[in-house]
């Protein structure tokens, strides 16, 4: 059965090479399907060498196969081999386990991606080296794996490299995690050194031997390997940005598999940790310490969905690391295996809440999704009860078995643990409240569309203002023309007058007497001629009368016209008084919105979560992505999805079974990984009660933290922004500082090395070159000076020398 | 020692004259290239994909018949050539020059077929056959004489290359490559007479050129001192070791592709080779007495050389700055005088010569698509070139010496070589594996990822067929070798371990190969007294260490 191993790293090997190949043919969804399968197959050959293994016993679960001697040279030889033991077949049985479900769920999850079939392709790649990370004999084939893991997290976390930022952040995790692999190299030369050998049969075996001061350098240089890799402090900057990856990547490669490689190459290297100085497994537990209180302090104050598990992981690996560190090895394990589960599991179902919610991760953009996604809300709900240790879920056994070693052993970590223990139940119940709970806020406004609401209200109110200054100003212009035109009627009216005056004086010119005299000879002419000249004599003499007459009457028709121009200058003067009204009004109705916005816009920056935003005053104005959102309907994930979720979450619910603590029989896991870890592990020697007593602390903590979070996130008490500090959103500013290093200092420092090259070192040369030149000057005359004419001379020169030897050479 | 020779001679001859083959092949390649009529392009191309290839079979024939378990000289021919002055033509090859001698034989055919020169293809393919003749003749040399002829030959090939296939700055490029490389030489050439001429009275019978008696003379330490630093100089300039490396970026930008390659597949590798075959081999003394100049100048060309690269602009510059960092690693495992530390440089010269080559040749393929070989200038190309941007990562991974890859497998020997050694330098040594990742994925990432910002690189070509081909034949044995390096370790070692035993017998001093451990069994490790303090939890009892 054990011969059947091969079949392990074969699969994922065989599908990488299928896929590499026909992986385009093959595409949406065959490619997915044939790598998932690939992957299955590698997970049934697992059981199948874990039931071969299981019908050994003790010191016989531990075999070496090897395939072929990969780098002999010397007293150096490494083989490409396999070791099969209780530790790595654990880790196989779970990497291949979660990676199958996984895989299954990545179809569901990439579906319609352009580049479906090359995501597959790295992750049976990544399966492929993570199996050769935990199978290898020997360090360095434990190196290629780490490496190998570490080159597909870089293509995966920039697989959609459009994005310059997923581009940053690939780069920035394989260099982050070079400089923990220069530990491992180092620690593996320093093996080699000291043993003559780096194969783990030969290097476990010599161990006791090993002097304590190069053991320690050994552990030590491990440790920062695997800080790297493991994303402990310091290098642990690089999980959180390694979120920009596809949700299943950062399932599988950032919080179930890839990043429990540290705790596995510690756990292997056991008998060298114990050949060390106390200090520095010591040293390990209080970095995993830490790591673990300081990453939990930033996950309470995130809003990524992603981004609060990232660093839940990071926090949770600190665990593994203090269980290390503090001997307790099988807790470790345990602990890794049941986060596995749940870890694995949550960051599925955010990816399914993501995947539901149109690629939103505001976690404050959520709220109220139990309903929508019932599947993705029950089993994110069974991951928050396992992580938060809430009995009898798997994260529960684990946890607390750790916080009992702390107990035992150093009492400050113990504390360290339990404060841990209340953040994370405290920020895992804010994610579930948050997501799950509460009001859905999906079609809440956020503060900058409020503001930008307002911003459009405020405009629309101004332009209205506008438009009434413009009226003004025509009306104005009417009433000036109207004003002029009465200045034009009374000219008129004027120039009437004196023309009537003259007429009157012309009338009055002509004396009565003569027109009565006129009038009778009309009277008395007799003949036709006669009268005909006396009416036209009578004619002249009335005329200027009614001359006068006229002009009297034009003069009254052009005062009737300055009266008319008179009320259209009334009626111009009305129509301004109006517009000057409007004006007012509408400056007075501008006032009223800006008021209204002081009032109106959202006070802080935080976005309210009981009850809506208030949108009153600016509903009409809000910018149209909002109207999208409340179109929107949320939708539960398709089956492919769905179903490794609900696996998951029953290995979430079961996997503390692997080792209970009620009796010496129960505790499974430890008996199974006894032979690999050589009597190293350090053991509870806790009475029962001091055991219960620890346990109702560490349930009765994360009861805290659950009922804090539910007081705060679904009852509104205190005060959200004290808890939410920004230095903690801003994950205490490290990134940034780093960010700031090597963009300033880091860069200049390279910069004025690229420059010493060329002033300093090339500049010597040319200034050699420059002073040969000058000095030569005289001898130029004599000389071509061209480089290429002495060169055919060499040339030359070496022909005719070979002629000159070959014609006297003995053959 | 004659008998000896004789002797050797005909165990190991299959095929007679083979070296002398491997060299006049492409030589006479040249000369039939230059007298065939400018006019007729494609024949001269033809010829001369013939003829280079005729040598690559041979050096394949070579590689094939050539005895794994042998760790001397093997196909050696030796004829006497000025009887008065000791010179003969003297070729040979062992473990340690094999290798190079195959990539010789090797990438030459590949440059011919993969790449076709812009202008003049007559003068191009004579210049590169001589070329090819050179280099062969430089890795099977026994004889100082023809070593130096063969060293002198390249540099007029090389020369004429850059000077007028070259880009923009081709001029000055070229003559700072052959007045630095000449300066050496000169150096180089005082040091051969001064080593003849004073071997000559150790031995006591008359002068000889031939380097395997060279190596058994008795000189004066500080003689062979002086002699080792002139032979060293003119290596330092032609490896380069920093701060004599400042031609290296001029050369590579301004050549064309053909020329980078080769520059970087092969006459680099010249320097490197020089210290092992003849700087090790022929003043054992003085490397040791030299080796803590030569690990510090090592360790400080893989930083520098990482940290000048990191900020250069032009991509093939950059490509050329990280060549200063390999090399650095390379002298770094020479002068660790080790079977590790040698045996991975060796190695590390073929491997450089493939992941840098195919480097490159991508570059090249990139500048023929956008006249532009500025960073700043490319971006977004994964997107039109999925293929090109999977190759280049590939090689990529390559050189940043990532497992499971050649690039890994010398760089572990020469650090782990080191550290046994003097393991402070390999610690320094081993931040370089750092900055190689930081200033290869920064370029990959500028020029590759993101979205395309200009019509040009939105239509940017992928790869076509005959490219790809190329590529992917660099590809094969980028994989491969880091895979099963073993039959490569199995021909390299059995020399190396020769050289060392010479430096050995003629030093008093053994090569420092750390702790020699006999294979544990399972049953071992539980007996191992693992048990002893298992109840008392992990860290009891440690305390009295």
């Amino acid at each position: 059965m054990l011969d059947l191993v091969w079949l392990i790293p074969a699969f994922p090997l065989f599908g990488f090479a299928v896929l590499v190949l026909f992986g385009r043919k093959l595409g949406d969804p065959a490619a997915g399907w044939l790598a998932t399968l690939m992957v299955g197959g590698s997970f049934a050959a697992a059981i199948a060498v874990f039931v071969g293994l299981l019908g050994l016993d003790g010191e016989e679960r531990f075999a070496v196969r090897t395939l072929f001697e990969w780098i002999p040279v010397g007293n150096f030889s490494v083989d490409v081999g396999v070791l099969i033991d209780p530790l790595s077949m654990t880790m196989v049985l779970f990497v291949t386990g979660i990676a199958t479900l996984i895989h299954l769920y990545a179809i569901g999850y990439m579906a319609g991606d352009e580049k479906f079939s090359k995501f597959f392709i790295y992750l049976n790649l990544f399966v492929f080296s993570m199996l050769m990370l935990v199978l290898g004999d020997n360090l360095l084939l434990t190196f290629l794996g780490w490496e190998g893991v570490g080159a597909c997290s870089y293509l995966l976390i920039s697989f959609w490299f459009g994005d310059e930022a997923n581009a940053s952040a690939g780069k920035k995790a394989f260099v982050t995690n070079r400089i923990g692999d220069f530990g491992f190299m180092i620690a593996a030369f320093l093996t080699f050194a000291t043993i003559g050998s780096i194969r783990y049969v030969d290097v476990l075996a010599k161990a006791p031997t090993m002097a304590a001061v190069t053991a320690t350098a050994v552990t030590l240089l491990l440790l920062v390997g695997a800080c790297g890799k493991s994303a402990q402090l310091p290098l642990y900057v690089w999980l959180p940005d390694a979120m920009a990856g596809p949700t299943p990547v950062s399932a599988l490669i950032h919080a179930a598999t890839m990043v429990t490689a540290g705790v596995y190459l510690l756990t292997r290297m056991n008998p060298v940790i114990a050949a060390a100085y106390d200090w520095a497994p010591t040293t390990i537990a209080w970095v995993g310490g830490i790591t673990a209180l300081f990453a939990a302090t930033i996950a309470v104050a995130q809003n990524d969905i992603k981004k609060v598990l990232a660093y839940s992981t990071v926090s949770q690996l600190g665990y593994l690391f203090l269980a290390v560190g503090l001997g307790g090895y099988v807790p470790a394990i345990f602990h890794m295996i049941t986060h596995a589960f749940f870890k694995a599991l949550l960051f599925l179902a955010a990816g399914s809440v993501i995947h539901g919610m149109h690629h939103e991760q505001d976690m404050r953009r959520f709220g109220g999704l139990a309903r929508l996604l019932p599947i993705t809300a029950g089993t994110f709900i069974i991951g928050w009860l396992a992580i938060a240790g809430v009995p009898p879920f798997s994260g529960f056994w684990s946890k607390d078995e750790i916080l009992a070693y702390a107990w035992q052993e150093n009492k400050a970590l113990w504390v360290i643990g339990l404060l841990t223990a209340l953040l994370t139940a405290f920020y895992m119940s804010r994610q579930v409240f948050l997501t799950f709970f509460g009001r859905y806020r999906f079609g809440d406004p956020s503060v900058e569309e409020l503001n930008a609401a307002w911003d459009t209200r405020i405009a629309v109110a101004e332009g209205a203002g506008i438009d009434a200054a413009a009226a003004i100003a025509t009306a104005e212009t009417a009433l000036d023309e109207a004003v002029a035109a009465v200045g034009v009627a009374e000219e008129a009216v004027t120039a009437a007058r004196a023309d009537a005056d003259a007429a009157a004086a012309a009338a009055a010119a002509v004396d009565e007497a003569s027109v009565e005299a006129a009038r009778s000879a009309v009277a008395s002419a007799e003949d036709k001629d006669a009268k005909k000249a006396a009416e036209k004599a009578l004619k002249e003499l009335e005329k200027p009368a009614k001359d006068a007459e006229k002009a009297l009457s034009a003069v009254a028709k052009a005062e009737g016209a300055v009266e008319a121009v008179r009320a259209r200058v009334a009626d111009a003067e009305a129509v301004v008084v109006e517009a000057r009204r409007a004006a007012e009004a509408a400056a007075a109705a501008a006032d009223d919105v800006r008021h209204a916005a002081e009032s109106g816009r959202p006070r802080s920056t935080a976005v309210p979560l009981l009850e809506a935003p208030d949108a009153s005053g600016v509903e009409d104005f809000l910018p149209h992505e909002v109207a999208h959102r409340r179109a929107y309907h949320p939708h539960e994930s398709p089956w492919t999805m769905t179903l490794p979720l609900v696996l998951l979450s029953g290995g979430a619910i079961v996997a503390g079974g692997l080792n209970l603590p009620f009796a010496k029989s129960l505790h499974i896991l430890e008996h199974w990984l006894e032979p690999a870890l050589f009597g190293h592990e350090t053991y509870l020697e806790l009475s029962g009660t001091a055991k219960i007593a620890l346990a109702a602390v560490a349930v009765a903590v994360g009861l805290v933290g659950i009922g804090s979070a539910a007081a705060v996130y679904l009852r509104g008490r205190g005060d959200r922004a004290a808890i939410e500090q920004p230095i903690l959103a801003d994950a205490w500013r490290v990134d940034r500082s780093f960010a700031w290093f090597m963009g300033g200092p880091g860069r200049r420092s390279f910069d004025l090395a690229a420059r010493f090259d060329r002033t300093v070192v090339d500049g010597a040369v040319n200034g050699v070159a420059t002073l040969v030149r000058t000095a030569s000057s005289g001898l130029r005359v004599a000389q071509t000076g061209y480089v290429r004419t002495y060169a055919l001379g060499i040339a030359l020169g070496t022909v005719a020398l070979l002629v000159l030897f070959l014609s006297r050479a003995a053959f | 020692m004659s008998m000896f020779l004789a002797a050797a001679e005909t165990a190991s001859t299959p095929f007679p004259h083979l070296l002398t083959l491997l060299v006049l092949v492409p030589a006479v390649g040249s000369a039939v290239v230059a007298l065939i009529s400018k006019q007729r392009p494609d024949v001269c191309r033809q010829a001369a994909f013939l003829f280079s290839a005729t040598a690559g079979a041979l050096a394949v024939y070579l590689l094939w018949n050539f005895d794994v378990a042998d760790g001397g000289f093997q196909f050696v021919e030796s004829t006497t050539w000025v009887r008065d002055f000791g010179i003969g033509w003297r070729l040979g090859v062992d473990g340690i020059s094999l290798f190079l001698v195959v990539l010789s034989g090797l990438l030459f055919p590949f440059v011919i077929l993969a790449i076709t020169p812009e202008h003049d293809p007559k003068p191009y393919y004579a210049w590169l056959l001589l070329l090819q003749a050179g280099s062969l003749g430089v890795f099977v040399a026994l004889d100082l004489f023809a070593f130096f002829v063969f060293f002198e030959i390249v540099l007029v090939p090389m020369y004429f290359l850059i000077g007028s296939w070259g880009h923009g700055n081709r001029t000055y490029a070229a003559m700072k490559f052959f007045l630095f490389t000449m300066f050496g030489s000169a150096l180089m050439l005082v040091g051969i007479l001064a080593l003849v001429a004073t071997a000559a009275d150790a031995i006591g019978a008359g002068a000889t050129f031939d380097i395997r008696e060279l190596a058994q003379a008795d000189l004066a330490t500080n003689t062979a001192r002086l002699i080792f630093c002139a032979f060293a100089l003119a290596f330092a300039v032609k490896v380069p070791i920093f701060p004599l490396h400042t031609w290296l970026p001029d050369a590579h930008t301004e050549a064309p592709t053909a020329g980078s390659v080769i520059l970087a597949g092969i006459m680099l590798k010249l320097g490197t080779y020089g210290f092992v075959r003849f700087g090790l081999y022929l003043f054992p003394e003085a490397s040791r007495w030299a080796a803590p100049v030569f690990l510090t100048l090592g360790v400080v060309g893989i930083l520098y050389g990482a940290v000048v690269a990191t900020m250069q602009r032009d991509l093939k510059r950059l490509v050329a700055y990280s060549s200063v960092a390999h090399l650095g690693f390379i002298v770094l495992g020479t002068f660790a005088m080790n079977s590790q530390g040698v045996t991975g440089g060796i190695m590390q010269m073929v491997n450089h010569g493939l992941s840098t080559g195919a480097l490159f040749l991508l570059v090249g393929m990139i500048y023929e698509r956008r006249h532009t070989r500025e960073i700043a200038e490319l971006n977004g190309l994964q997107r039109s070139a999925p293929i090109m941007a999977a190759v280049f990562t590939v090689v990529m991974l390559s050189s940043i010496g990532l497992p499971g890859l050649n690039g890994f497998v010398g760089e572990f020997l020469i650090l782990n070589g080191t550290f046994i050694a003097n393991r402070w330098y390999a610690v320094i040594a081993a931040v370089g594996v750092i900055l190689a990742a930081l200033y290869l994925l920064w370029a990959y990432q500028r020029v590759f990822h993101g979205t395309p910002r200009s019509v040009e690189n939105e239509s940017f070509a992928d790869l076509r067929l005959r490219e790809g081909l190329a590529v992917g034949a660099l590809l094969v044995p980028i994989v491969v070798l880091g895979v099963y390096p073993k039959p490569m370790i199995e021909r390299i070692e059995p020399s190396v371990a020769v050289l060392l035993e010479h430096i050995e017998a003629r030093t008093g001093v053994a090569p420092a190969e750390g702790p020699t451990a006999e294979r544990s069994t399972v049953e071992e490790l539980f007996g191992a007294g693992h048990g002893d303090d298992a109840s008392h939890g992990a860290n009891a009892g440690k305390v009295d260490k």
